[in-house]
């Protein structure tokens, strides 16, 4: 194990203590929106999934929806939410792979409104047809988690702190295989498509399949996402799921940085701190995102991740003018 | 009403549409097609356009048609300052320039919601009070507030295409969305005719949130349906087409107003977004574009 991994292996720790210490600490409205921030994660970095390919999607958003709507749909049939939560994600899934088919047709700009018009499609569609997705007011009444084991354990997760460990334990889970993913020999060939298009098609990739295995893998996670949201607010309506939430996603994956893993958790994260923060000024909270978000553009393209190795690149050229300075004088 | 009157009434109704449509489509096309920017704050120009007027008309107290110059006036300053802020420095990177056109109609809704409270109702009351009843049919009617759109879009058109085909300075932009390098070695300053087409497509949009500001509620969020109707047309026309986007604008306008007034108005915005896709699949580089090497 080299130091690097160690100073790695030693931050995770740190940072799964203060998460698991924090649900006791933190005031109950806080710890809402803790649950957000982890369901959020998962969006973000099943978006960055999708993005290392080298197409941004602007329908992430309503694939998240999909699951929910799914997961809610079937859980009112009535089937456990613990079966329906899987199923929404394979709901999403199944939706991205069908959407798979027009999309990845186009590519660039083509692709970005390509996949735009298709979400928001589906998203009219669930405000259009009051039988079963309820128009505009959307769903009330989702069922929670509950785990009961009879006279043994009952637990209601639909309570915050139950809730809060189950979507850190869904959360850990998903960032592992989603880790995993980018690790194997998939995660290799996608950023060999996004960075090498013409050359990956050369010695044999079939750039549209790996693609598409990207986007579909994405789509499930950001389904399950969307079920575990349903499930605790119980309550789902489209605005949820519109232009503006899909806008906060790319926000918060390009402010953190979409060259390393941990950019959209940072930018995310960050984000949702300061955006807490804001909490009395709420409909300026838009216009702060897009004040970061140009500055982001223009001074730090490579996100938040970026930053520390710019800090030292900046320190090293301030160290090297002073010397130079100093030579001049002698 | 009859169903001959309905379709006239229809008929009539989407020429608005169009003409509308049309000068905001073309805004939008223009910057795509001189600096490969796709800019998403021109709804919020637009947007911008109508909060004006009503502020300057109906609490100030200015005279219409003054009003309406000063919005324009004020549109076409924050575009010449997104373009040397923000677009300048993307120049040529499609993506960034997106992102930070997006940034920017945030910080643009906010700031009316900042400057002018959110929730209230922002009411106006017309300048024009009368109506037109088209060939003296008694059921048939416009008011002349829409009248005036068409009057006022129709007039920026001929205008930017008299200017665009007629003049030195309409061919030098036309050169430099044909290819910005060459026209560049020929002499053509490219930041000067960037900066000439941000004028002239925030005007556009903002003198259309103007003379619509009486037909509409005026809300922070009011461009964007008018932008998904602007993408619609711009890639069915063809990206940088601006001939491709008049004639789509007019198609599109029909189509949605048709299906609207029979079917219903989420149906026929989704029909819009299929018919786009099926374009986006059937020929990416829609009814006029160039063909695109890979």
């Amino acid at each position: 194990m080299s130091r690097r991994t160690c100073l790695n292996a030693a931050g995770i720790a740190v940072v799964l203590a203060v998460i698991c210490v924090l649900p006791f600490v933190v005031r109950p409205y806080q710890l809402d929106f803790l649950i957000f921030l982890f369901i959020n994660v998962i969006l973000v970095v099943s978006y960055r999934l999708i993005a290392i390919t080298g197409e941004f999607s602007l329908a992430h958003a309503v694939i998240m929806g999909v699951g929910a709507y799914a997961s809610a749909l079937l859980a009112s049939l009535p089937i456990s939410p613990w079966i329906s939560m899987p199923l929404g994600g394979v709901a999403a899934a199944v939706i991205a792979y069908i959407l798979s088919f027009p999309l990845f047709r186009m590519k660039g700009f083509y692709f970005l409104i390509g996949s735009f018009a298709a979400a928001e499609a589906i998203r009219l569609c669930w405000v259009q047809f009051n039988d079963p997705f309820g128009g505009f007011r959307g769903l009330r009444g989702i069922p929670v988690l509950e785990i009961d084991l009879g006279d043994l354990l009952y637990l209601d997760l639909g309570a915050p702190v139950p809730y809060y460990f189950f979507a850190m334990i869904v959360g850990l889970i998903f960032l592992t295989v989603m880790y995993r993913i980018e690790h194997s020999r998939f995660g290799f060939v996608f950023h060999a498509v996004h960075h090498k298009d013409t050359l990956a098609q050369s010695v044999g990739v079939d750039v549209r399949r790996y693609r598409t295995i990207a986007f579909v893998t994405g789509g499930f996670f950001a389904g399950i996402a969307g079920a575990m949201l349903a499930h605790y607010v119980t309550a789902i309506n489209p605005g949820l799921f519109g232009l503006k939430q899909m806008l906060f996603v790319l926000v918060w994956v390009l402010v953190g940085g979409l060259g390393h893993f941990a950019g959209p958790i940072i930018g995310v994260t960050v984000l949702s701190i300061i955006d807490e923060s804001l909490r009395g000024l709420d409909e300026l909270r838009p216009g702060f995102y897009g004040l970061v978000l140009i500055a982001t553009m223009l001074f730090l393209p490579d996100g938040l991740v970026s930053l520390p190795r710019k800090v030292m690149q900046w320190l090293v050229w301030l160290r090297k003018r002073g010397e130079g300075a100093l030579a001049r004088r002698e | 009403m009859t169903d001959l009157e309905l379709i006239l009434q229809t008929v009539l109704n989407s020429l608005i549409a169009s003409s509308f449509t049309a000068i905001f489509a073309v805004g939008l096309v223009l910057i795509f097609g001189i600096m490969q920017i796709v800019n998403f704050a021109h709804g919020a120009l637009y947007m911008v356009g109508a909060y004006a007027t009503w502020y300057l008309y109906a609490e100030v107290g200015l005279p219409f048609f003054a009003s309406i110059v000063l919005a324009t006036l004020l549109t076409m300053a924050i575009g010449l300052l997104m373009e040397r802020a923000l677009f300048r420095p993307m120049r040529g990177n499609l993506f960034g320039g997106l992102i930070v056109s997006v940034g920017m109609m945030f910080v643009l809704e906010v700031l009316v919601v900042y400057l002018f409270g959110q929730g209230l109702m922002k009411n106006m009351t017309p300048y024009f009070k009368e109506s037109w009843h088209a060939f003296g049919i008694e059921s048939v009617t416009i008011s002349h507030s829409r009248l005036f759109v068409f009057a006022i879009a129709a007039f920026i058109l001929v205008t930017f295409w008299l200017f665009m085909s007629r003049t030195r300075l309409g061919w030098a932009m036309r050169a430099c969305a044909q290819n910005p390098e060459a026209a560049a070695l020929q002499g053509i300053g490219i930041g000067k005719i960037s900066m000439l087409a941000m004028a002239i497509s925030a005007a556009m949009a903002g003198m259309g949130g103007a003379v619509m500001s009486p037909l509409v509620r005026i809300t922070p969020q009011m461009g964007h349906p008018v932008l998904v109707t602007a993408f619609i047309v711009m890639i069915v026309g063809g990206m940088g087409s601006i001939e491709g986007a008049l004639i789509a604008a007019v198609a599109y306008s029909f189509f949605h107003t048709f299906v609207t007034t029979y079917i219903g108005g989420e149906i026929a915005t989704i029909l819009g977004l299929a018919l786009m896709l099926l374009v986006l699949i059937v020929k990416p580089t829609g009814i006029m574009g160039a063909r695109e090497s890979v």
